[in-house]
């Protein structure tokens, strides 16, 4: 066997180790590394009251309230599996909607409210044009100057 | 692919080969900024902040392809010990540097409206700043060490940390499958394209212009670090025979 093959067959079952490694660390990271929570992980008492964290979900269909400050929003996050209310106090980003994503920083309230610090919209990986025929009804197309 | 790994036979198709690159690249980018900018509708979500992908997304794909090409010449490095894929890695490293950077700051600038954020610890943005630290290494570990004296090629410690860096690229990849992340999950897969053809097409000629920029930049780079690799040698062969 030549020294080059030995250094091959070297760099592969150490590529191999390596690759190994990342999986099993990526994978022990599954739950430790994600951004947010979703309702059904915090539902049921599951999160501590007044433990700062991390909410998200889609803002459910028909739930923003304005309240009559003018500044305090209510609406209810949703996974598809449980729902939690939320309440915030300040200017939400202008991608923030009904039926959209939205990851909020805050803490459950002792009676099952999710207090808001701060709101971020997130959005979906869909790209389209506003004229598209097949738009959902609630997304209106940006106005044009 | 012997025959291409001889320096010399390398310069004779590097050099006329890198005006072609530089000069299709320009054009392509320029097109596709064009179209970008000017051609294509908003997207019906986010309005115009959407056509900052057309840099963002060319930017991300070289800042990983980048990383991806560093440690093949890594292991080539390592196992054949070709000259050139040292020359190939160290001239990768800085384009591709800037290619993350020029991703973090494009997404950082878009994050800011659409997301209502410049910078948030997600999976995906944490990954990629990692990638950009790994290139920061990677630069200091190779410019600091004896590479003209060996003809330019990597210490067996530099090309396995282009090896084992390599392993960040995946988690990039799928940062945003496997964790809940503020980044969207993946728009282009093997699957298809979940962005509308009509906004779509830009990209394609944006990321090929940038990719051919990215590879004229390499192979100016490469001819560069062997014309110093000469200059260095000359000199010490003049100083050997004076007798210095």
């Amino acid at each position: 066997m030549k020294a080059k093959h030995q250094r091959l067959i070297l760099a592969l079952v150490a590529l191999c180790g390596i690759g190994g490694a990342g999986v099993l660390a990526a994978s022990a990271l599954r739950a430790e590394a994600a951004y947010f929570r979703t309702p059904v992980e915090i539902q049921g008492g599951k999160a501590a009251v007044g433990e700062p964290m991390r909410l998200g979900g889609m803002v459910a269909k028909g739930s923003i309230q304005r309240q009559a400050d003018g500044l305090t929003i209510r609406f209810v996050a949703t996974d598809g599996k449980a729902s939690v209310p939320v309440e915030y106090k300040g200017i939400v980003p202008d991608l923030f909607g009904e039926e959209s994503g939205m990851v909020a920083d805050g803490r459950m309230r002792a009676d099952g409210t999710f207090v808001a610090d701060r709101i971020l919209a997130k959005h979906d990986e869909r790209y389209m044009p506003p004229q598209m025929g097949d738009m959902p009804k609630n997304m209106k197309a940006p106005a044009t100057t | 692919m012997h025959a291409y790994a001889n320096p010399t036979r390398f310069l004779q198709i590097a050099k006329p080969l890198t005006p072609w690159l530089l000069g299709a690249g320009l054009l392509l980018v320029l097109g596709g900024a064009w179209a970008g900018l000017a051609m294509v509708p908003g997207d019906y979500k986010q309005g115009e902040t959407a056509r900052i992908l057309y840099v963002h997304v060319p930017s991300a794909w070289l800042g990983m392809g980048g990383w991806t090409s560093l440690a093949i010449a890594g292991l080539i490095q390592l196992v054949w010990r070709h000259p050139l894929s040292g020359i190939a890695a160290r001239a990768i490293a800085v384009p591709g540097m800037l290619f993350t950077a020029l991703c973090l700051a494009t997404g950082s600038i878009w994050g800011r409206p659409t997301w209502g954020t410049w910078w948030e610890w997600d999976g995906r943005m944490t990954s990629m700043l990692v990638l950009l630290f790994l290139y920061a290494g990677f630069i200091a570990l190779t410019s600091g060490d004896d590479g003209q004296r060996q003809g330019g090629s990597l210490s067996r410690g530099a090309a396995i940390y282009a090896l084992v860096g390599a392993i960040n690229i995946p988690i990039i990849n799928r940062s945003v499958v496997w964790w809940n992340s503020l980044h969207q999950g993946p728009s282009i897969t093997l699957g298809g394209s979940s962005i509308d053809r009509a906004l779509l097409w830009p990209l394609g000629l944006t990321v090929l212009g940038f990719s051919l920029l990215f590879g004229a930049i390499v192979l100016m780079r490469m001819r560069r670090i062997i014309a110093d690799n000469r200059v260095a040698a000359r000199l010490r062969r003049l100083a050997d025979d004076e007798g210095i």
